[in-house]
């Protein structure tokens, strides 16, 4: 897939900023001195009165940002996926969402291909702890293309928002001016044997694997499930009835993420076989993106093995 | 002279601010009355003659703000909210209460009047520095006003606050410190100490009034005044309070902190407060 054009989300996110600063004068961003690496850079050099660098201080960040959302504010605020959720978890749940404040967290580095870093900057638990916070929406793009219109679409509605980008560039698989809709999922492509149910980077590579599925004769649905929070109920019960077995694909946690996200509507709505493809509930190490994504099974020969592995498993 | 009736009506309305505290807490069997006595003259200043309000259009864009980061002193803020007539006082009767708009610690969207929900402790300075930049930003005068407790400045998130509001030179911006020296284990400087807490504001660059009787009507109006003038930095008025003020049996006593008062102290409570 290497032929395929290649964009980090971040960047995405960066430039569509930028854009959204001269439309909406409303907006004001926050970061807390990772300007550089998540992109509101760009913003800050257009727009330097209402950019605030809050300097190494999440728990702060939060707190202004709240302040200044309940003055009217549109505000965006941003640092690595890991500081934004995990050091400010009560600021966001006490000072952003329980007041309902127009507050849109846009965390960049999420996951393992945050890469070199290492263990303490790769946020895999970030989906469970942001979607276990009442009032808050929680959103995974699949590419730089959708992080656009995420972004547009933060700009222009009210409410504390949760919305995970990352670090590599990435394949780009949505043809530009698609339409997001809040918590209408996407089908990527149509199949009936199973689906699989990808957020993220990881939708790319289930798309892969659907592929490779294919040449077995194994008809495999891909769902592109950028909100994860709320969730496409029936969306995912569609799946579960039409194609009667799922696989979930995520660069987080297999506990509290995407999978459990799906696997709560199928449990209550309309129970089938299930696999999930995630992190397998541990810390990872330093290495380079690709490499992570192969020794920590987020791979497309991986979602392939989980497809056999319901399919074995569907009743006839 | 008109100044002293002034002062007269302020110390009177805090009389009556005191006496809904204890009557709502003993009410609802629950809450925080040494922390919302000891802040009572400080809110009652600001609600009452400081600030800038108009409580019959609370979300007036170019009013002052209160953030009251100390939230569990809930009862003194909805006291002085439905005085100053942004709800009936009859409301003042439910606090606590299942299906109550007065919640145990304020909620912003419950109840008008409430700039910022808290009640997590070292919160509110965040929300309050959040709100003084957003008057620079939209090029408008009004001020904004952060009430803390001391107990809660061990919390890290204030030192951040502190922090941002000093390099932002957020002149704008007036914190007070209820310093009543107690917090729910004890004595603060026996569990952690805060001093010297002139010091520590004075290196986070704000202006430091100090030395302030924090019941003091008079005295608090001046400081006040004092904090407005200054250009350039956040100011921070370090009110000397006693917590439980205004009831002899709960004054300095710990026990008050988070205790409701039983019928027989309400009513001696109410008999001081007369």
């Amino acid at each position: 897939m290497s032929e395929k054009k290649q964009i980090a989300t971040r960047d995405a996110y960066g430039k569509i900023l930028v854009e959204l600063g001269k439309e909406f004068p409303n907006i004001i961003v926050m970061d807390a001195d990772l300007s550089v690496s998540t992109k509101t850079c760009g913003f800050c050099k257009a727009f330097p009165e209402r950019f605030f660098n809050m300097g190494v201080a999440e728990q702060d960040m939060m707190g202004v940002a709240a302040g200044m959302a309940a003055t009217g504010k549109t505000v965006f605020v941003s640092t690595f996926a890991v500081f934004a959720t995990g050091r400010c978890w009560d600021q966001i749940r006490v000072s952003i969402a329980y007041p309902r404040l127009n507050v849109k967290i846009v965390a960049t580095h999420s996951g393992i291909t945050t890469g070199e870093d290492g263990v303490t900057h790769q946020a895999n638990e970030d989906i469970a702890i942001m979607r276990a916070i009442p009032n808050m929406t929680v959103i995974v793009p699949s590419d730089a293309v959708e992080t656009e219109a995420v972004i547009r679409h933060c700009a222009v509605t009210q409410g504390p928002t949760y919305v995970r980008l990352s670090r590599p560039k990435t394949d780009v698989i949505n043809e530009t001016g698609m339409e997001f809709i809040v918590g209408k999922a996407r089908q990527m492509k149509e199949g009936k044997d199973l689906t699989i149910i990808a957020c993220g980077l990881m939708v790319a590579r289930a798309l892969d694997a659907a592929q490779a599925l294919e040449k077995d004769g194994i008809s495999a649905r891909v769902i592109n499930m950028h909100t994860i929070k709320p969730i496409d109920r029936e969306a995912v019960r569609k799946c579960a009835e039409e194609t009667g077995a799922i696989v979930t694909v995520e660069e987080h946690n297999i506990i509290g993420g995407l999978g459990v996200a799906v696997a709560e509507v199928l449990v209550e709505d309309h129970p089938v076989p299930v696999a999930r493809v995630g992190i397998r509930d541990m810390f990872a190490e330093s290495g380079k993106p690709d490499e992570l994504l192969e020794k920590y099974g987020l791979t497309a020969s991986e979602i392939v093995k989980a497809a056999k592995n319901v399919l074995g498993r569907k009743t006839a | 002279m008109l100044f002293d009736q002034k002062i007269k009506e302020l110390e009177e309305k805090a009389r009556l601010i005191r006496r809904d505290i204890i009557s709502m807490i003993s009410k609802a069997g629950s809450g925080h009355p040494g922390g919302s006595l000891s802040a009572t003259d400080i809110l009652t200043v600001l609600y009452f003659h400081k600030m800038n309000i108009r409580p019959t259009e609370p979300n007036w864009p170019d009013r002052d703000r209160l953030v009251l980061s100390k939230g569990h002193a809930a009862p003194l803020l909805y006291s002085c909210l439905a005085e100053a007539g942004y709800f009936p006082t009859s409301y003042l009767g439910t606090l606590r209460q299942i299906g109550s708009s007065l919640q145990g610690h304020p909620d912003m969207l419950s109840l008008p009047g409430i700039e910022m929900t808290t009640g997590s402790l070292g919160q509110g300075l965040s929300a309050a520095v959040g709100m003084a930049l957003a008057a620079r930003v939209d090029k408008k005068a009004y001020r904004v006003y952060c009430v803390m407790g001391d107990g809660e400045t061990q919390e890290g998130q204030i030192w951040e606050a502190a922090m941002a509001a000093g390099h932002y030179k957020t002149d704008n911006l007036t914190a007070v410190l209820d310093h009543n020296k107690l917090q729910i284990d004890g004595h603060i400087e026996k569990i952690k100490g805060l001093d010297p807490v002139v010091d520590k504001w004075k290196a986070f660059r704000w202006n430091v009034i100090s030395g302030v009787n924090g019941h003091d009507v008079k005295a608090l109006i001046k400081a006040f005044d004092e904090a407005e003038k200054v250009k350039g930095r956040p100011s921070i008025i370090i009110a000397d309070t006693i917590k439980g003020k205004g009831v002899s049996f709960m004054e300095n006593n710990n026990e008050f902190h988070g205790r409701a008062p039983t019928k027989e102290e309400t009513e001696r409570a109410l008999e001081e407060l007369k």
